[in-house]
C-alpha cells in the first residue's frame, strides 16, 4: 500500500488530519491512490516526465551554462482544494487585489495613504519600484495590477497566508495549465469522478481581460518577450499561442509619433494592447534603464499619450515591495473598509529601528529576504542555515536595513508526493492566478510549488522544486 | 507575419532540408563503400566537398577522410554548424523561437527529433559497425515533420516562408551533390557500363532519392540524362527547376501578385527562365561546374533579394531619433 509509510502529524497537512484521518475532500485521491501498486504509481509518473520533455516545458537555470534544460518536475499526485477552502481564497484575493489597485492609484496620484500616515513615506518613496516617472499616469480603465499571481501558503493552523502579492509578471500560468493536461490524462478516471473546476479557458479570459483595455472594437494585441534565452520563454509562446496573437520581441516593435507598429513582411502594423514579461526599467531606454536592449525606445511616451495600453501598468511594482507588503493589511482596511480575508505573514521590517534589533538578535529563527528581489534569490531561512551565513546576513542587514525584511519562519503544509522512498509528505505552497479586467477575477486551480528535498520549505524552481496539478473541486 | 517570425521560418525550413539531405547522403554513401570491389578505398572526401566544408573538416581531422571521421564529422561534431546534430538542434531552436506559428505536433515531432539525435550522440553511433538505423531515423523524423506539416498547417505565409526556405536548399543540395560527383565520375566514362560506373551513379540517384523514377522514365544509366533530371526535369521534385519553381509559386502567394513584383520574384523569375530554355547539351557543352556555378549565384541572389523584401527589419533607436528631430 503507498500510503502505509505515510506519516505527517509534525506539520498541517494537505491529505490527512492532526489524527491521521483522511479529509473528506481528498478521500476519493487517497483511495485512488492507494490501489495502486508503488510500480504502478513510478510507471505513470515517468509517462508524465516524458510527456514534459516531449512537449518542450523546459527552462533554463540562470546559473547554468546556456543550452541546458530542465523540467519542472511534475509530481503525479495532485494537491486538492476543497469548496470551502477555494471559496475564502476567492473572496481574499478578490479584496486584496481591489485595495492593492486603489494602493498604487493612490501613490501615483495624490499620496492620500502616506499622508494619513497609515503607511510611512519613507518606505514607499525608497522603494526602487517607486517610479518617479509614473506619477501623475492614468492606465487605461484606472486598473495597474491586471494580471497577479500571489504566493500563498499554509500554516500549521490551517489558514492561508499570503506570502508574497507578485505584481510584476508572475510567471508559471503555463505550467498550470499543461500540467492539468498532463496529470488528466495520467488520472483519467479520478479525474472523471471527482469533480474539478476547470482551469483550461484561462487564456480566452486573459484575451479578453486585455482587449478590454482598448476602446477598439477588435484591437491588436501582442505579447511582449525578452527573448528566447529567458527561462520562462516556454510561457511566453504558450500564452501568445494559446491567445492567437503575436509574440514579439523589442526588435519587432517600432515607435512613430507616438505609435507603436510591429514591423511585418508587409510593413508596419499598429499594436493596441501589450501584455508585456519585462520588467519595468526594461521597458524604455529612453524613461527608465538607458542600456536596457530589451525594451523600445518611446514606448513609455506612446503609453502616455494613451496610444497602446500596458499591463502590467508600469510602477505596480512599488505594492510589490517586500517592506510595503508588510503594511497591506493596513492598505485593505484604509481603502475597503473591511477586515483582511487573507492573512499576511509577520514581517519585520528592518528599516524600524525596533525591528531591526530584534532581528539581529533572533536571526537564527527567522526568514530573511531582500526587499525586492524574487526566485528564493538573497534569502536566509535562519532555522536552517549554517552559523556562518547568520552572521554573513547579520552584516548584510546592518549595513542596509531598507533592503530587508524578516519573518518567523513558517511550518508550510505538507502534501503526498511520490518520491524515490515511496509517497512521503512535502512541503507546499500555493499560487493562484487572478485577473483585473472589468472585475476581479480568480482563475479556479493555481500552480502548487513543491519542495522536493525531504524538511525543505524552499519551493522555487530555481532551487530544486517541482509542481504539483491543483485540484479546485466543485462545491457540492 | 512578423519579419522575424518570416526569417525564423525560412531558416527552420532551411536546416531541416539540409539534416535530411546530409542524412541521405552520408546513408547513400555509407551503403556504396560496401559494395565497392575488395581493394577500392572508401571515398568521402567527395562528399565533404560537396558540402563546402572541407577546409573545416581538415582543420578539424587533418586530412584523413576515414569513414568515422567523415560520419562523425557530418552527422555529429557540433563544431561543424552545417552537421546533423547542429541543423536539427538550430531548427528546434527555430521552432522554438515561433512556436506559436507552426503546429503543436511539428513542434513535438521536432523537439523528439533533437533528443535523439543528441542520445545517438551519447551512444557514439559512428563507430558502429552500421549506423544505417540512425540516419534512417532521422530522415523519418523530418519526412514525419513534414507530413505533419503537409496535412495540418494553414497555406499562410508561415507556411509559404518555410517553404521557401526548404526548396532554396534542396535547389542548392541537389546542385553540390551532382557538381561534385559529376567531376569526380567523369574519369570513370570510358568504363561506361561496367560495374562500378553504375555503382556511382546509381549511389548520385539515390542520394537525391531519384533512383527509382529515374529509371522508370529513362530505363538507361547515362551522364547526359542524369544531368536532364535532376537540373531541368518538371516533374522530378529534388530538380533545381521544380525546386525554384515552387520558390517562385510560394513567393507569388505571399504577395498576391501574378507578376514579378518585387526584387525577389524578378530574380526568381530570372532564374527559371534560364532554366526553362536551356537545354542539357547547351549545358554540358558549355560546362556542367560552370553551369551550376551560375545557379549557385542565382539561389544567393534570390535569397539576398527575400531578405531585403521580408526579414529586414530597421533598428528601433534610429526612428526614434529621425522622430525626435
Amino acid at each position: 500500500m503507498p500510503f502505509s509509510q505515510y506519516n505527517a502529524r509534525e506539520h498541517y497537512d494537505e491529505m490527512f488530519d492532526s489524527e491521521g484521518i483522511c479529509r473528506s475532500s481528498n478521500r476519493l485521491l487517497y483511495e485512488h491512490v492507494n490501489s495502486f501498486a508503488i510500480s504502478k504509481l513510478k510507471q505513470l509518473q515517468h509517462t508524465t516526465e516524458k510527456a514534459q520533455i516531449s512537449m518542450g516545458m523546459t527552462f533554463n537555470v540562470y546559473s547554468d551554462n546556456k543550452g541546458v534544460e530542465r523540467i519542472l518536475h511534475l509530481d503525479l499526485i495532485p494537491r486538492i482544494l476543497s469548496a470551502q477552502d477555494w471559496s475564502i481564497l476567492e473572496a481574499g484575493l478578490k479584496q486584496r487585489i481591489e485595495a492593492i489597485n486603489l494602493f498604487i492609484n493612490d501613490l501615483y496620484h495624490d499620496q492620500k495613504i502616506l499622508k494619513d500616515k497609515v503607511v510611512p513615506a519613507e518606505v514607499v518613496l525608497s522603494s526602487p519600484d517607486f517610479l518617479k516617472q509614473c506619477i501623475g499616469l492614468k492606465p487605461p480603465k484606472g486598473i495597474w495590477c491586471h494580471i497577479t499571481g500571489s504566493d500563498i501558503v499554509r500554516a500549521k493552523d490551517g489558514e492561508f497566508y499570503v506570502l508574497e502579492d507578485n505584481l510584476r509578471c508572475p510567471s508559471g500560468v503555463s505550467y498550470m495549465l499543461e500540467n492539468r493536461e498532463i496529470i488528466k490524462q495520467a488520472l483519467p478516471s479520478l479525474f472523471n469522478e471527482i469533480g474539478v473546476q476547470p482551469v483550461s479557458n484561462y487564456p480566452a479570459r486573459l484575451l479578453h481581460m486585455l482587449e478590454n483595455l482598448s476602446d477598439k472594437e477588435d484591437p491588436t494585441v501582442a505579447l511582449l518577450t525578452p527573448g528566447v534565452y529567458n527561462s520562462a520563454y516556454f510561457e511566453h509562446s504558450y500564452l501568445a499561442l494559446q491567445m492567437g496573437v503575436e509574440l514579439i520581441t523589442g526588435q519587432d516593435l517600432l515607435v512613430k509619433d507616438k505609435k507603436v507598429y510591429m514591423q511585418s513582411t508587409k510593413g508596419l502594423k499598429l499594436v493596441d494592447v501589450i501584455y508585456r514579461r519585462i520588467d519595468d526599467t526594461f521597458l524604455d531606454p529612453l524613461t527608465f534603464n538607458k542600456n536596457s536592449m530589451l525594451g523600445v525606445p518611446g514606448i513609455y511616451e506612446a503609453y502616455k499619450a494613451g496610444n497602446v495600453a500596458l499591463a502590467n501598468a508600469p510602477g505596480t511594482g512599488v505594492a510589490d515591495d517586500k517592506a510595503v507588503y508588510a503594511y497591506i493589511p493596513r492598505v485593505i482596511k484604509y481603502y475597503m473598509d473591511q477586515e483582511p480575508i487573507l492573512k499576511n505573514v509577520p514581517t519585520y521590517i528592518c528599516s524600524e529601528k525596533d525591528s531591526l534589533e530584534y532581528v539581529i538578535e533572533n536571526i537564527p529563527e527567522l526568514v530573511v529576504k531582500e526587499t525586492n528581489a524574487a526566485g528564493g534569490y538573497g534569502m536566509l531561512i535562519g532555522p536552517k542555515a549554517k552559523k556562518a551565513d547568520h552572521e554573513k546576513f547579520r552584516k548584510l542587514v546592518k549595513k542596509n536595513p531598507r533592503n530587508y525584511i524578516a519573518q518567523p519562519t513558517l511550518s508550510l503544509s505538507t502534501v503526498p508526493t511520490l518520491t524515490r522512498k515511496g509517497i512521503q509528505p512535502r512541503h507546499v505552497d500555493l499560487r493562484p492566478y487572478i485577473l483585473y479586467g472589468k472585475s476581479v477575477e480568480v482563475i479556479p486551480g493555481a500552480l502548487s510549488r513543491v519542495a522536493l528535498v525531504e524538511g525543505s520549505l524552499v519551493v522555487n524552481s530555481s532551487q530544486g522544486g517541482g509542481s504539483k496539478d491543483t485540484w479546485v473541486l466543485f462545491d457540492k | 507575419m512578423l519579419s522575424r517570425v518570416a526569417d525564423t521560418l525560412f531558416w527552420l525550413g532551411r536546416y531541416l532540408e539540409r539534416a535530411e539531405n546530409y542524412a541521405r547522403f552520408i546513408d547513400v554513401n555509407f551503403n556504396l563503400c560496401i559494395d565497392l570491389p575488395p581493394g577500392m578505398k572508401e571515398q568521402w572526401d567527395p562528399l565533404i566537398s560537396a558540402t563546402g566544408d572541407r577546409e573545416l573538416f581538415i582543420s578539424l581531422y587533418g586530412s584523413n577522410f576515414s569513414r568515422q571521421n567523415a560520419i562523425l564529422f557530418l552527422a555529429f561534431d557540433e563544431q561543424n554548424p552545417n552537421a546533423i546534430i547542429s541543423t536539427i538542434a538550430q531548427s528546434r531552436e527555430n521552432a522554438r523561437m515561433v512556436r506559436e506559428s507552426i503546429p503543436k505536433e511539428c513542434w513535438e515531432s521536432l523537439n523528439d527529433l533533437h533528443h535523439y539525435v543528441r542520445n545517438a550522440k551519447k551512444r557514439k553511433v559512428w563507430q558502429k559497425e552500421d549506423p544505417h538505423a540512425f540516419f534512417e531515423y532521422v530522415k523519418n523524423g523530418i519526412h514525419t515533420f513534414n507530413g505533419i506539416a503537409g496535412s495540418t498547417a494553414p497555406r499562410t505565409q508561415a507556411w509559404y516562408f518555410t517553404q521557401i526556405g526548404k526548396q532554396l536548399e534542396r535547389a542548392d543540395k541537389t546542385s553540390r551533390i551532382l557538381d561534385v560527383k559529376y567531376h569526380y565520375l567523369l574519369p570513370s566514362v570510358d568504363e561506361v557500363g561496367s560495374p562500378l560506373d553504375f555503382l556511382q551513379w546509381t549511389a548520385l540517384l539515390k542520394s537525391v532519392s531519384a533512383f527509382n523514377a529515374y529509371k522508370h522514365l529513362y530505363q538507361k544509366i547515362q551522364p547526359d540524362f542524369i544531368v536532364q533530371y535532376l537540373v531541368l526535369s518538371r516533374y522530378f521534385p529534388r530538380s533545381i527547376f521544380y525546386c525554384i519553381t515552387e520558390v517562385e509559386n510560394a513567393l507569388q502567394e505571399i504577395s498576391g501578385s501574378k507578376r514579378h513584383s518585387n526584387s525577389a520574384e524578378k530574380a526568381i523569375g530570372a532564374l527559371r527562365s534560364k532554366l526553362e530554355y536551356t537545354n542539357v547539351n547547351d549545358i554540358l557543352k558549355y560546362g556542367l561546374h560552370e553551369f551550376l556555378d551560375e545557379v549557385q549565384v542565382g539561389l544567393n541572389e534570390i535569397s539576398s533579394s527575400i531578405y531585403d523584401q521580408y526579414f529586414k527589419v530597421m533598428p528601433n533607436y534610429s526612428v526614434q531619433e529621425q522622430t525626435q528631430h
